[in-house]
């Protein structure tokens, strides 16, 4: 290949990294914004979340349409496959995970003018730990450091304990106070959106390493 | 990964879980230095190539590729102030040991070159010239038997048979490689060294010959020299990068399109090199 060539890969590259990064970025600001018109029962806020999530599926289209380019286009090899190929399986990752605060900005305006509940304290908790798993997972993914990917997918753990301690609070809630069950539904299905990120991000960290070390640990933790 | 610090050649065994199927060695050279006349064209090749594989030599222009595919069968020998050092060794037996008979090492690994170059005869002729000059068979209907085995080996058969006596100059690019490939073949060879035999041609043209290559590798060993990378993971089963003489890395194609052990050949199959 020519030095021009090269140019052009690597700028398309770069614009790829650009596109990913930025859908990160928006699906990192759909989750804070979720969390907190949850926490501070701020319909506004959840609403704008809703409306902002056709930029997120825009970005998810447009780093499918830069990466098919690339492989039809450049064949990449190697560490360029990799990061190709990470990236366009993080895409829809990133995607699904604003879909789940899509859907707890949802659950946030329907809990507006419902009493509040001491397992909200918990379910913030969950979020400020997602919230951070994911932006160190994407800071891991920009500097493409498998070592603090690793360390990212170890939190998990954090985040299924609290969801099941919530689960089984609810649930006593419910048993008790029937009359509540509507809105402790609400906020079990919360948690369950935030253990279903903190899967995701983990996602996002495996291919981090595949993409740095070609090594595939799915199912392997 | 680690990048390479050095252009130490180190000796490269086919790792058996790379590459599928039988893995017993068909050709294993040994610490091969190659020389025009001072200049030393390959430096310390130490490589193992598994029986009934594809082996794809990939490299830059000048990097030894072809050189080394030529060291398989003496080639190298008809030219004049050439020199080799090291042994080549084709089913245990050294290629270069004094008294080796070089007209029965190139019926055991016939080679197909870049440009094909049948010969200004008919198709059938071609076909079976090795066979007439080797004076392999006995009757026509023998011959007429290994020529069609050839052509079908070969897959143009049906696109020939029903004008075996017309010139082969007639036949198109892509028709007249697999010819020449039909042509190796008549002779039954165990090896076939391949230099770019797909360059010349279209993609229709090309992809005949590579569906052709992990067909034939059934049967035979095969070495192929491409300037394709793309080629390279199609059809061969165990890559080796050359460069500047030296071999840098074989290893299993898979792995050496994804995951290379040497920054080299990364840097070159990422397009970076240099």
């Amino acid at each position: 290949m020519s030095t021009e060539v090269h140019r052009h890969l690597d700028q398309e590259l770069d614009e790829l990294r650009d596109a990913i990064l930025r859908l990160g970025g928006e699906t990192e600001a759909a989750l804070r914004h979720a969390m907190h018109s949850l926490a501070e029962r701020d319909t506004g806020e959840a609403r704008e979340v809703l409306e902002h999530d056709d930029t997120v599926d825009q970005l998810e289209v447009e780093v499918d349409r830069r990466a098919i380019d690339i492989f039809a286009l450049r064949q990449p090899a190697a560490r360029d496959l990799r990061f190709v190929m990470s990236v366009t399986k993080m895409a829809p990752v990133l995607e699904r995970i604003a879909d789940h605060a899509c859907n707890i900005a949802r659950a946030a305006i329907e809990l507006t003018n419902e009493p509040e509940l001491n397992s909200l304290i918990r379910i913030q908790q969950m979020g400020e730990i997602a919230s951070s798993m994911l932006a160190s997972a994407l800071d891991a993914f920009t500097r493409s450091d498998p070592a603090a990917a690793r360390e990212v997918i170890k939190r998990d753990a954090e985040i299924n304990n609290l969801y099941n301690q919530i689960f089984h609070d609810l649930i006593d809630l419910m048993a008790k106070e029937p009359a509540t069950a509507t809105r402790d539904a609400r906020l079990l299905f919360v948690a369950k959106h935030l253990e279903r990120i903190g899967d995701y991000v983990t996602d996002i960290c495996e291919l981090t390493v595949y993409m740095a070390e070609a090594a595939i640990i799915k199912h392997r933790h | 990964m680690t990048p390479s610090a050095s252009f130490a050649a180190p000796k490269f065994e086919v790792n058996a879980q790379a590459s599928p199927g039988p893995t017993a060695t068909k050709i294993e050279v040994d610490q091969l230095n190659f020389y025009y006349g001072k200049t030393q064209a390959l430096k310390d090749i130490s490589i193992k190539v598994p029986e009934r594989q594809v082996m794809a030599f990939i490299g830059p222009s000048g990097c030894g590729k072809t050189t080394f595919l030529r060291t398989l069968n003496r080639m190298n020998d008809v030219i004049a102030a050439t020199r080799v050092e090291g042994t080549v060794t084709i089913d245990g037996e050294d290629i270069y040991a004094p008294g080796a008979d070089v007209v029965d090492l190139r019926r055991k690994v016939g080679m197909v070159f870049q440009k094909s170059n049948p010969f200004p005869k008919s198709i059938f002729d071609n076909v079976a010239y090795g066979l007439r000059i080797n004076r392999v068979t006995s009757s026509r209907s023998e011959l007429d038997a290994r020529v069609e085995e050839a052509l079908k080996d070969a897959a143009l058969w049906t696109e020939v048979k029903d004008r075996l006596k017309s010139s082969a100059l007639g036949l198109s690019g892509g028709q007249q490689q697999r010819l020449c490939i039909a042509r190796a073949l008549a002779i039954r060879p165990e090896v076939i060294l391949m230099d770019e035999p797909a360059s010349a041609l279209d993609p229709i043209a090309t992809s005949k010959i590579e569906e052709l290559i992990v067909d034939l590798k059934k049967q035979y060993t095969i070495v192929i020299v491409t300037h394709n990378m793309q080629q390279a993971a199609r059809v061969s089963d165990l890559t080796a990068f050359f460069l500047l003489g030296k071999l840098i890395e074989v290893n299993s194609t898979e792995k050496m399109f994804t995951a290379p052990n040497e920054r080299l050949t990364e840097d070159y199959i990422t397009g970076r090199f240099g």
